[in-house]
């Protein structure tokens, strides 16, 4: 019994995230057209791009490692979706304890599966596109960390569901100044979880042509769009549960969703991407001593 | 130290056009690099040389479509020098005038390119939705908004009503806010600025030891600029000055572009205030093109375009050469790229505005692996003999 609840539960994620990931990826090429002077596509975009990338042949380099070029997708997909399963479960369903610090690791494996993907590609670009993924990963998962660690500290709980309610009992967490910080930090971790401009150095359109995801075509691509589309809504909905006070009234809970998406589109559409070397020293030295002080802050009781 | 070859191109986001870059890394740093080119070579100069003298400014508008009214500018240059005869001042102005269009829609389409090999789409938009009213003001003057046809020996082939003078002027007025916005967003910028400041810094000296010219010289304190240097049409008729820079590198080559955009919009106010209300000629009939040889430069949006002519006394070319600016600009990549990281590399590659088309006038074919010529210029000449006496033999055509 057990076992069918938790497939329910993450197939259940799979398609509302997928859905909502998707059309949250929609709102994206709107807003940027918008910003652009451009039309933008119809809401239905992203369901045919996916569709008919699926129905692509899929190549798989000669000189790439197969068994890993194409687990990397798979793995990656998986876990999006078992985040948003967890993160389902800890605020509607079945709370446990420490679920934060699963959900942190659930996010950390779509970059690996990017990094393996880079790598297993056999191409030179590719690898260059992994070993920036690597480096961006490393970069950004310190101060993404600190800035979650400012709520535990607030409330003295690593649980998900109990943050949630103790910011309804209490106050939202970016109602405080701390709060807002690690709010802000935190956002700006996840634009580099999803490989948005400013931090898109793995995907480098113009400088290695699609980075880690170049020799990538078919099925194998269509699940890595489908995993980042996920993950955005995945990262989103957490930021609202963990920043913005939850989902408990829909309507301003889907204006609170809103408002990250659009937030995290108008940053990636007025800034020109980072060098690696830049992005780094952003995240460990601005990110990383602003994480710190808004952990002395919340310790502070501020 | 194992190299890593990383390839731009010959078909990579990065190049409008197909081009090879062979990057020589060390991890993510180059350590050299290697240009090959010849995927453009559409044998211009040779078709130049069976066409007609005034069909030639059709064909050389077609070497390359953003400066495609430098070349012919230069070529009439040429051909006048040629000839030894003086246009009319009319003509002067409207060849001003439509030189400094193409460089204003030249310079904002470079800027919006940059922007969009930074993965900064939205100056990219931006600026080439202002790019757009110049291009109407194009299509108004001579009818297209590409490929204009204006240039003709002794003159330009369309005249500029004062009907349309309002207009053109009330378009600029309109863009010059807009600009000087574009302006502001890009230099002000404080990411772009952590971005493209010291990168690709090319000294006065490499400037001169590798050639370069145009918006690439002056970016780095080098004060060239063939339009004052040597005038021609209506240049030294009007007031203006030469900007220029001293870092030079890549943010100081878009200082300098973008501020030429102000400099070429007062260039046209004036040629426009003096074409006002005034009667002449738009243009001289050139008969007769004498033996010898003429020179013609242009300052293309890129840099000096140059013509050379010979003339035997016939109705054709004897020899046609052009020097692209790009021929000359390419190059300093060995100067500025080798030490930066391959995501600089890519930008310092735009950053000199290079145009391939421009500039491929003859292709060498290597082994890539030995490094060997297989062909040049004499093989293939040789090749063509050749193949061509097999037709004749096919279809029994005898030698003379």
């Amino acid at each position: 019994m057990e076992i069918i609840k938790i497939f329910a539960m993450v197939a259940g994620s799979f398609v509302l995230f997928g859905i909502l990931g998707i059309m949250s990826g929609w709102v994206d090429r709107k807003v940027t057209a918008r910003i652009q002077w451009r039309v933008g596509p119809p809401w239905w975009q992203n369901f045919a791009d996916f569709i008919k990338l699926t129905g692509k042949e899929t190549v798989v380099p000669e000189g790439a490692n197969q068994f890993l070029f194409l687990v990397s997708p798979v793995a990656g997909i998986i876990s999006a979706t078992v985040t948003g399963a967890v993160l389902l479960s800890s605020t509607f369903f079945n709370p446990f304890k420490w679920d934060l610090i699963i959900i942190i690791y659930l996010l950390m494996i779509p970059s690996v599966a990017m990094v393996i993907a880079g790598a297993s590609s056999g191409n030179v670009l590719a690898s260059i596109g992994a070993g920036r993924e690597l480096r961006l990963f490393l970069s950004y998962e310190l101060p993404f960390i600190l800035a979650l660690l400012v709520p535990v500290i607030k409330f003295g709980t690593a649980q998900v569901s109990e943050i949630v309610r103790f910011q309804q009992i209490y106050r939202i967490n970016v109602g405080y100044l701390s709060g807002v910080i690690a709010f802000v930090i935190a956002l700006l971790a996840f634009m580099g979880k999803i490989g948005y401009v400013p931090f898109d150095v793995p995907e480098a359109e113009t400088e290695l042509a699609a980075g880690t995801f170049v020799e990538y075509s078919g099925l194998p691509l269509a699940l890595f769009k489908l995993m980042k589309w996920i993950l955005l809504s995945v990262g989103i909905s957490f930021f609202v549960i963990y920043f913005l006070g939850g989902f408990a009234n829909p309507i301003t809970g889907a204006l609170k969703y809103l408002f990250v998406l659009v937030l995290i589109i108008l940053i990636k559409n007025t800034n020109p991407r980072l060098r690696t070397d830049q992005v780094l020293r952003f995240f460990w030295g601005w990110l990383t001593i602003l994480g710190l002080f808004a952990i002395l802050l919340v310790l502070l009781g501020y | 130290m194992k190299k890593v070859i990383v390839p731009i191109g010959p078909y990579h986001p990065l190049l409008e056009e197909p081009e090879y870059f062979a990057l020589y890394c060390d991890g993510e740093l180059v350590v050299d690099v290697e240009w090959m080119a010849g995927y453009n070579h559409r044998g211009i100069e040779k078709i130049s040389e069976s066409k007609h003298w005034d069909q030639v400014t059709f064909l050389i508008e077609r070497i390359c479509g953003i400066c495609s009214t430098s070349h012919p500018i230069a070529y009439c240059n040429a051909v006048e020098d040629l000839a030894k005869v003086e246009i009319p001042e009319r003509a002067k102005y409207i060849r001003s005038i439509v030189g400094e269009l193409e460089r204003i829609h030249s310079h904002l389409l470079w800027v919006g390119l940059a922007g969009h090999f930074l993965g900064y789409n939205t100056v990219f938009m931006w600026a080439w939705k202002y790019r757009e009213p110049i291009l109407d003001i194009m299509e108004m003057v001579t009818g297209n908004r590409n490929h204009y046809a204006m240039m003709k020996v002794g003159g330009v082939r369309r005249d500029i009503e004062d009907a349309d003078i309002p207009i053109i002027r009330k378009i600029l007025e309109q863009l010059k806010p807009k600009l000087e916005m574009l302006t502001g967003a890009v230099l002000d910028d404080p990411v772009l600025a952590a971005r493209l400041k010291g990168v690709g810094v090319l000294t006065a000296q490499d400037i001169k030891e590798y050639g370069a010219l145009g918006p690439v010289a002056r970016a780095s304190g080098v004060d060239i600029d063939v339009r004052r240097d040597s005038p021609h049409a209506a240049y030294g008729l009007v007031e203006w000055k030469v900007i220029t820079c001293k870092e030079g590198d890549v943010f100081a080559k878009a200082v300098v572009r973008l501020l030429e955009c102000f400099e070429s919009i007062k260039i046209i106010e004036q040629c426009l205030d003096n074409l006002k209300g005034k009667k002449g000629e738009i243009s001289i009939d050139v008969r007769n093109i004498p033996p010898g040889e003429g020179i013609g430069h242009y300052e293309a949006p890129r840099g000096e375009c140059f013509h050379y002519v010979r003339s035997d006394g016939t109705s054709r070319p004897l020899r046609h050469k052009i020097r692209a600016p790009s021929f000359m600009n390419i190059p300093t990549f060995k100067a500025s790229c080798i030490g930066e990281t391959v995501a600089d590399v890519t930008i310092i590659l735009a950053g000199v505005d290079p145009c391939y088309c421009c500039t491929e006038r003859s292709a060498v074919a290597y082994d890539v692996s030995t490094r060997k010529k297989i062909l040049d210029g004499s093989d293939l000449i040789k090749l063509s003999h050749e193949k061509t006496g097999k037709i004749r033999k096919q279809f029994g055509i005898k030698d003379k």
